[in-house]
C-alpha cells in the first residue's frame, strides 16, 4: 500500500505544484524516487516528529500542501499536539501519513501498532480521517487529498496489500464492495477488508446467503448522511483492526438507528505483549473470517 | 483616525507597556511580567525592522512574526493596535467574552500570524515558512520569539537542530531571557547557561544585546542575518516585569493582575520613566 501511495503522491506533484512531502526519516526503499524528482518539495527532518508536524504546518500556511510520512504511531502520537494546535485549529493543509496501521508491524511489537489511532483522531477538528483497505482505495485517497487539501490523516497499511475490488473515486460515503444479504451488512475499515470478503466466500460456500461487504476508507467526518447507505440493514458487523474503544463499531452504532443491531471484531485494548506476525497477532486476537462469521450467524445482542 | 506611519521605538514600547498594564488589569489576566521584559523588543521589531503592511495584514511581502510565549500576547495585540492594525478602542475588549482577543495570541487578530498558547510550537513553524520562503526564492524573513523557560521543550531543539542543515539564515530567533519561569529562576529549575554556547555549538550565529537597549537591539537586529548561510539567534537579556517597580524580578507578576491601585502606581511609573 505504501508503494501505491508514493507512486500516486508522485504522479498528483507532477500536476499538483503545491504537493510537498516531508519524511522523518523513515520510508528506505519507498520515498527515493518523490526526493529525486522533485528535490525542491521533499525534506527529510530527521527523527524528529514534533518539529516535523510543526514545520508542516509552516509550510503548509505558505502554500503548500504537506505529506508528512511516517511509521505507526510516529507521525501522529508523537505530535498529537502539533496536529491539533498547528495544523487542525489553524486549518491547513497538512496530510499525517502512516505507514502500518494496525498490527501490521506485528512482530516489531507494540510501540509499531497503531491500534488508538482512529479513536483519537476523529476527535480533531477540521480533520479528515482516511483509511484505505488496498492499494487502490489508496491511490484513490491521494487524488481526493490532492483535489481537497485539508488537515487530515491517512491511515496506510504496509506492503503486499492485494488489490481487493475495483473502487470507485473517493467518497465520505461506505463502498458497497460485493452486494449480498440485504439484512446483514460486513463493514470494514482499512485491509482488513480482505477478511471480511473471506468471511463472505466461507458463507457462500457452507451454502448460505453472504453478506453485502461494504468498505469504509473514510472515516471522518461521519454522519448521519454519510452513513445512510447502512440504514437499510437489520445487523450491522464491523471489522477493525483498533482497539474497540472508539472505533469504527462505536462510530456506527451513535450514528445508525437503534433498531439496528451493531457488532463487529476488532482488538482487544490491552497491549499486546505476543510476538507474531500481523496475521498470528490477528488471530490470536480473534480477528479472522471465522469469527467474523459467527457474528453473521449469531442471534445474540452481546455479539 | 489617521495614525502615523513609522512610531519611535521609544515610543512604541511606552504605549506597549501602558495599554499591555491595562488590558491585563481589567482582563485580571496574567503574565504581565513576561510582557514587559518583551515589551522593547517588539517595539523596535514594529518600529522599522519587520517590513508590516497594517492596511494588508496579510501582504504576501510581509516578514513573519511568530510569538511563540502566545501567553505574553497582550504586548504583541497593543503593539499590532499602534501600529494601525486594529482600532486602539478594541484592546479593551481583551479577554472579554466574546472578543477575539484571547489571552493566548490568536491568529484570528490582524496581524497575527499563528495562534500558540502550548509552549514549544513556535520556532518549528516558523521554521516551516523560512523553509517555504527558501524552496520558493522569496525575500521576506521569519521571526520566532520565545520564552527562557520555552526552552525545556525538546520540540525547539528539534527545530535548532534542523535549521542550519539547511542555511535557514532567513529564520530569527530571539530569546526573551528574563531569568525567570513559571515555579522560579530558570537557573534553578533547568539551567540554560551556557545558552549562548549551546546555540552556537548548534551551528547558530549568536549575538547577545541589552533587551531594554533600543540601540542594541535596533543595531543587531539591523544586521540579520548575523553570519550569512546560518540562522540567527539574538538573546536579549531582560528583567521580567521591566519598568514597573513592584514587578520587576517578581515571579508572583507571572500570575498576577494589577488592581486599580496597582495599576495606576504602574501607569505613574511609566509616565515618569518612558523607556
Amino acid at each position: 500500500m505504501r508503494t501505491a501511495f508514493i507512486e500516486e503522491l508522485t504522479a498528483q506533484a507532477r500536476i499538483n505544484p503545491a504537493i510537498f512531502l516531508v519524511v522523518g526519516d523513515l520510508g528506505y526503499s519507498v520515498i527515493e524516487p518523490f526526493a529525486a524528482e522533485f528535490p525542491d518539495r521533499f525534506l527529510n527532518a530527521g527523527v524528529a516528529e514534533q518539529n516535523m508536524a510543526g514545520l508542516a504546518a509552516g509550510l503548509a500556511s505558505e502554500g503548500f500542501h504537506v505529506f508528512t510520512y511516517s511509521i505507526a504511531n510516529f507521525p501522529t502520537l508523537r505530535c498529537l499536539e502539533q496536529i491539533r494546535n498547528d495544523i487542525c485549529y489553524h486549518n491547513l493543509p497538512v496530510t499525517s501519513v502512516a505507514v502500518g496501521a494496525g498490527l501490521a508491524y506485528g512482530n516489531l511489537g507494540y510501540s509499531h501498532h497503531a491500534v488508538q489511532d482512529i479513536a483519537i483522531f476523529r476527535t480533531l477538528p477540521n480533520l479528515r480521517l482516511l483509511s484505505p483497505a488496498d492499494p487502490g482505495e489508496a491511490r484513490g485517497a491521494v487524488q481526493w487529498l490532492s483535489a481537497n487539501p485539508c488537515p487530515s490523516y491517512l491511515r496506510l497499511g504496509k506492503a503486499g496489500e492485494k488489490h481487493l475490488y475495483s473502487s470507485p473515486p473517493l467518497s465520505p460515503n461506505p463502498v458497497v464492495v460485493q452486494q449480498g444479504n440485504p439484512d446483514v451488512a460486513l463493514v470494514a475499515t482499512g485491509s482488513v477488508l480482505s477478511i471480511a470478503l473471506d468471511a463472505a466466500a466461507l458463507e457462500s460456500a457452507a451454502g448460505r446467503p453472504a453478506p453485502t461487504v461494504f468498505s469504509m476508507p473514510w472515516l471522518n467526518p461521519a454522519s448521519t448522511a454519510t452513513t445512510a447507505a447502512l440504514r437499510s440493514f437489520k445487523h450491522v458487523i464491523c471489522l477493525e483492526e483498533h482497539i474497540r474503544e472508539g472505533g469504527l463499531r462505536e462510530m456506527l452504532a451513535s450514528l445508525l438507528p437503534r433498531s439496528i443491531r451493531v457488532s463487529g471484531l476488532a482488538l482487544p485494548s490491552d497491549a499486546t505483549v505476543a510476538v507474531g506476525s500481523q496475521n498470528f497477532l490477528r488471530a490470536a486476537a480473534g480477528l479472522t473470517a471465522t469469527h467474523a462469521q459467527q457474528l453473521i450467524l449469531s442471534r445474540d445482542d452481546d455479539a | 483616525m489617521v495614525r502615523p506611519l513609522m512610531i519611535p521605538s521609544t515610543d512604541l514600547a511606552a504605549g506597549i507597556r501602558h495599554h499591555a498594564l491595562r488590558m491585563v488589569s481589567a482582563a485580571n489576566a496574567s503574565h504581565i511580567g513576561g510582557v514587559l521584559s518583551m515589551a522593547d523588543t517588539l517595539a523596535v521589531l514594529y518600529s522599522g525592522i519587520l517590513k508590516v503592511f497594517p492596511d494588508q495584514p496579510d501582504h504576501p511581502d510581509r516578514d513573519r512574526f511568530i510569538l511563540s510565549k502566545g501567553h505574553c500576547c497582550a504586548g504583541v495585540y497593543a503593539a499590532l493596535a499602534l501600529r494601525g492594525f486594529f482600532p486602539l478602542s478594541e484592546l479593551d475588549s481583551y479577554g472579554m467574552d466574546g472578543s477575539r482577543l484571547m489571552t493566548h495570541i490568536s491568529h484570528k487578530v490582524p496581524g497575527v500570524e499563528f495562534s500558540t498558547g502550548s509552549l514549544g510550537h513556535g520556532l518549528p513553524f516558523a521554521l516551516g515558512k523560512a523553509l517555504a520562503a527558501r524552496r520558493k526564492g522569496l525575500p521576506w524573513r521569519s521571526f520566532a520569539l520565545l520564552s527562557d523557560g520555552e526552552l525545556d521543550e525538546g520540540s525547539n531543539w528539534e527545530a535548532i537542530l534542523l535549521a542550519p542543515q539547511h542555511q535557514l539564515d532567513n529564520l530569527v530567533l530571539i530569546i526573551d531571557y528574563n531569568k525567570i519561569q513559571s515555579l522560579g529562576a530558570v537557573s534553578e529549575v533547568i539551567e540554560l547557561e551556557p545558552l549562548r554556547a549551546k546555540l552556537e555549538a548548534f551551528r547558530w550565529a549568536v549575538r547577545e544585546v541589552d533587551g531594554h537597549n533600543h540601540a542594541e537591539l535596533h543595531a543587531a537586529l539591523s544586521s540579520l542575518p548575523f553570519s550569512k548561510g546560518q540562522p540567527s539567534c539574538l538573546i536579549t537579556h531582560t528583567t521580567k516585569g521591566k519598568g514597573v517597580d513592584y514587578m520587576e524580578n517578581q515571579i508572583a507578576w507571572h500570575y498576577r493582575a494589577p488592581n486599580a491601585d496597582l495599576l495606576a502606581k504602574a501607569l505613574a511609573q511609566l509616565e515618569q520613566n518612558p523607556s
